[in-house]
Formats: C-alpha cells, structure tokens, sequence
C-alpha cells in the first residue's frame, strides 16, 4: 500500500506560511530565540531592536514578500502579531 | 603650561602574522611572511591575486552575531585590538570614564560594506533599498565610535584619515590630547579591512601593488632590487596612551615612552612620493626636535617601506640626509616584508613593532632580501633576513601616506 504523505501540515492550528517567515526574519536580523518571538512581543521593548533595527526588519519583510510599506504603516507595525497580520493582507 | 608625559600602557593586534600581540611579535622576530593567495574574494581575473589576510578569521569567535553583522570588518578589527589592549592595561576599573578617548585612525573605512551596498543597488531597477547599516558600517569614524560605546569612554574621539599614515596621525592625536590634558587616557591605533574587489582592483590600478603572483610570500622586498610594489594587508594595532604620573599612580605596566611626533607634507603629488624626500626630511626632522634628541641618539627606525621602486629610495635618502654619518650606526627595517601593508592600520602596528622592539632589545627583519639595489648606500644596516639583538632605547617609526601625508612617531624606554 502507498501512503499519500501531504506536503503541507493542514493542521489550523499551525502557523501561516507568512508568519513562520516573518518569524525566521525576526529570529534571523535581531538575533533572538525563535521561542520569544510571540504574537505580542514588541520589537523594540521585548525583543531588543533599535530604531535601525526596526527599520531593517521592514525592509526584509518588503523585499521577503514583494510589498512597499509606506512609512505611515509602517510606524504601526510594531510587534510581531502587527508584522505578520499586515502581511497576511498585503503580501503578494 | 608644562606638556605632560604620554606612556604606552597597553598593547592590542590582529594581523596577517597573529591575532594577538604574542603571536605577531613572534611571527616578527622570526621572520614570517603573512603573504598567500587571496581567499576573502574570487580574484582570478585580478593582476594581484595575493595579499597578507588575517588567517583563520571567523567573527564568530569574537561577536555575537547580531552584534558582528553591524560592524564592517575594519571595525571588528578595531574592537577585537582595542579589547586587548584595554584588558592589557587593566582599564576595566579605577579610571575616569570621562577622561578616557578614543582616537582611532582608518584610511578607508567600510570599503566593503559600501561596495556590497552599492553592487546592490546596481543590480536593482533604480529603486533605493539601502540598508538602515549601510552609513554607519561604512564611516570611518564608526571603528571609534563602537570602542567608545563598548566601554563607556566619554573623552575625545574621532577617526584620523590620511591613507597610510592615519594610524600615526591618530597616535599623535591622542598624544597630543594628553599631553594638554585634555584626556588623561586615550585608545589610539588603527585598522583596515580592504582586501576586497575594489580595494585591489583600484590599487592594481594605481600600478601600486606587487603582482609576483607565483610567489606571494617573497613579493614584499623592501629595498630589494628586484622589488615590484607592495602587497596589501589587513588588520588592527592598538595602543593605550596615559599621562605617566597617572599610569605610575594605578600600578599600570609601562611598556615605553612616547617622546614625540613629527608631521608635515610633501606638497608635491597625489600619489608619488617627492624623490628628493623633502617632506620625509621634515618630518623626521620635526619629530626628533620634539622628542628633543639627536640623531645619534636613535637606534632603530621601523620606516615605511612598502617595497615600491619609487617610495622606498626616497625615504632611504631622507633618512641619511637627516642622519648623516649616524645613518651608519643605525638598525633600519621594514617590518612591511612581513605584514604587507595594513594602509590605515600600518602606523598602528609598526609602532607596535618599535614598541616591542624597544621592549625586547631585538630589531624585527626586512625579509626577502635577495639582490642589492645598487641605488641604495649598502653601509646601511637594513636588517636584511634576520631579527637583530641590539639595545633599543629609543625607536621612530615612519609611515607617509597617498595624498603626501608623512608622519613619525619617537618612542624611547621610560625613564624617570
């Protein structure tokens, strides 16, 4: 008998291919343990990103998943769950 | 106002010959060449294929890598060098953060950083996507900036450039700060990180460079005949300046005495130098009047000599002009047979070289040295081959840089 494995997990509760991305970025520019990057954890205050930091990590999301995020916006994205549901919407 | 005495307290390097001090002094007084084939670039269709890398760099083993991705390699040099010589000079505790500078010196900067950014934005459609980084990895003065951040040093700081004489230049800077007590403790060096695509490529350019591709570790021959350009390097030198009575105050190991500087310019061309040596004349001149000697009294002179036709006779033609019947008596080398040429970094680590000299009574060789050039006064004793034991009290070092800069700098043994 062949089992048909799935590529993907189908599984609701694991997370979006965008968020494990933006988690990948975050985990790889600032230099943190994937287990703090949470939903809520700030860049800045939880997650020890300077202002330079946090713009690097927008421009990485930009160019990761092929958007511009005007500055305006951008200055709303400021922690992890902000990053991922922005680019849930967006993202091309 | 009395000028106050500036002693060198602590001593840090990485090089083509060691990544600590140790082991540069002891690749110095054997005689090692840190020349081999380039491994931080493809550079095959280079005229210059060689250079003196620091071997077996990995940042890792110095920087978390959040914090070693900020840092353009001339600054990671810079940080690695100057964390050893503040350790050196157990600066940790016990001074006053506030009197404490920086004064760093870089001919360049973060070439490689502005030249990834830049082939970057080349490739793309036009649309600017530099990174947040980009500027502050890629200014000189970042190298002083993140010593005085790491440790907290709140005096003077800034980054002297003048091509290959910058890290003389910020040796005097830094004397010059103490000794009118502007400072009473100063980090002072160099570095340099250009071993890259457009660093050898625009000093192949230049016709600057050795292009004895078949064997790089005999191409820097200062003073030989058959010399054909210097071999490019990279690297730090530190050095901790301090007034000496404060030195003497916390216990602090003196390895020697910063007697004096001298600078001046040649005034003549961009690149060349004068080959009547006048500006070298002064600047030698210059520096014994302020370390207020003679001629006889020096015993070696660590000179710039970079192994070019043009540059290394000048300097040698100076130097007897300035020394006359002393030249004879004097041990003369260039250290640049082994290290090759750290441009920013080179007056940092040859003030090392005479510091340690001065230290160890021993005179480091000019290596490679295989056929006379009958244009140079063979009577000199340029250390051909093999270190030299002789009495070191008092040693200048000499580095001239690309635009006509000329700098030396006078360190003698401590006395009271």
């Amino acid at each position: 008998m062949v089992l048909f494995v799935p590529e993907f997990s189908l599984n609701p509760t694991e997370m979006s291919e965008i968020a494990e991305k933006v988690k990948s970025i975050i985990v790889d520019k600032l230099g943190v343990e994937p287990s703090e990057v949470t939903p809520e954890a700030s860049f800045t205050n939880d997650l020890g990103a300077d202002s330079l930091d946090t713009v690097e990590l927008i421009m990485e999301f930009e160019k990761e998943f092929n958007v511009s995020i005007p500055d305006d916006q951008a200055e709303n994205i400021g922690t992890v769950g902000q990053a991922i549901a922005y680019l849930e919407e967006h993202a091309k | 106002m009395a000028l106050r005495r500036v002693v060198v307290t602590g001593l840090g390097a990485i090089t083509p010959l060691g990544k600590t001090v140790a082991e540069y002094w002891d690749g110095l007084s054997r005689g090692v060449s840190g020349a081999a084939p380039i491994t931080r670039f493809d550079a095959s269709k280079f005229k210059t294929r060689f250079a003196c890398e620091v071997k077996g760099y990995n940042p890792d083993d110095y920087f978390e890598r959040k914090e070693g991705r900020k840092m353009d390699l001339f600054t990671q040099f810079a940080i690695i060098a100057s964390d050893q010589a503040i350790a050196d000079a157990g600066l940790a505790e016990g001074v006053d953060k506030d009197r404490v500078g920086v004064i760093w010196g870089s001919g360049i900067g973060g070439l490689r950083t502005f030249q990834e950014e830049c082939i970057a934005f080349g490739r793309g459609d036009g649309t600017p996507r530099f990174n947040p980084f980009f500027i502050p990895k890629m200014i000189a003065d970042s190298s002083s900036g993140n010593i005085s951040i790491k440790h907290g040093f709140r005096g003077p700081n800034f980054v002297t450039t003048s091509a290959c004489a910058s890290s003389s230049d910020s040796i005097i800077a830094a004397f010059n700060y103490i000794r009118l007590n502007m400072a009473d403790v100063v980090v002072t060096g160099g570095s340099e990180a250009a071993i890259t695509e457009a660093g050898v490529g625009g000093f192949n350019a230049i016709k600057a460079m050795s292009e004895r591709n078949d064997a790089p570790e005999l191409a820097s021959r200062p003073y030989d005949k058959e010399r054909d350009g210097f071999v490019l390097g990279e690297g730090a030198g530190a050095l901790i300046l301090e007034e000496y009575e404060h030195a003497k105050a916390r216990g602090a190991k003196i390895y020697a005495e910063l007697l004096g500087g001298g600078l001046s310019s040649d005034a003549y061309h961009i690149t060349a130098p004068d080959p009547d040596g006048n500006g070298v004349v002064l600047v030698m001149q210059n520096a014994l009047r302020d370390a207020g000697i003679k001629p006889s009294d020096v015993d070696y002179i660590n000179t710039h000599g970079t192994s070019t036709p043009l540059g290394d006779g000048a300097e040698v033609k100076a130097i007897q002009k300035v020394f006359g019947e002393d030249a004879y008596k004097l041990n003369i080398s260039s250290t640049k047979s082994m290290t090759g040429h750290l441009l920013g970094g080179a007056g940092a680590i040859e003030a090392l070289a005479s510091i340690l000299a001065i230290q160890h009574n021993l005179v480091p060789p000019t290596i490679n040295h295989f056929t006379d050039d009958p244009e140079l006064d063979s009577r000199l004793n340029f250390t051909f081959n093999q270190a030299q034991e002789r009495e070191v009290n008092i040693a200048i070092s000499n580095t001239f840089g690309f635009g006509g800069h000329n700098t030396s700098v006078v360190f003698g043994k401590v006395r009271d």
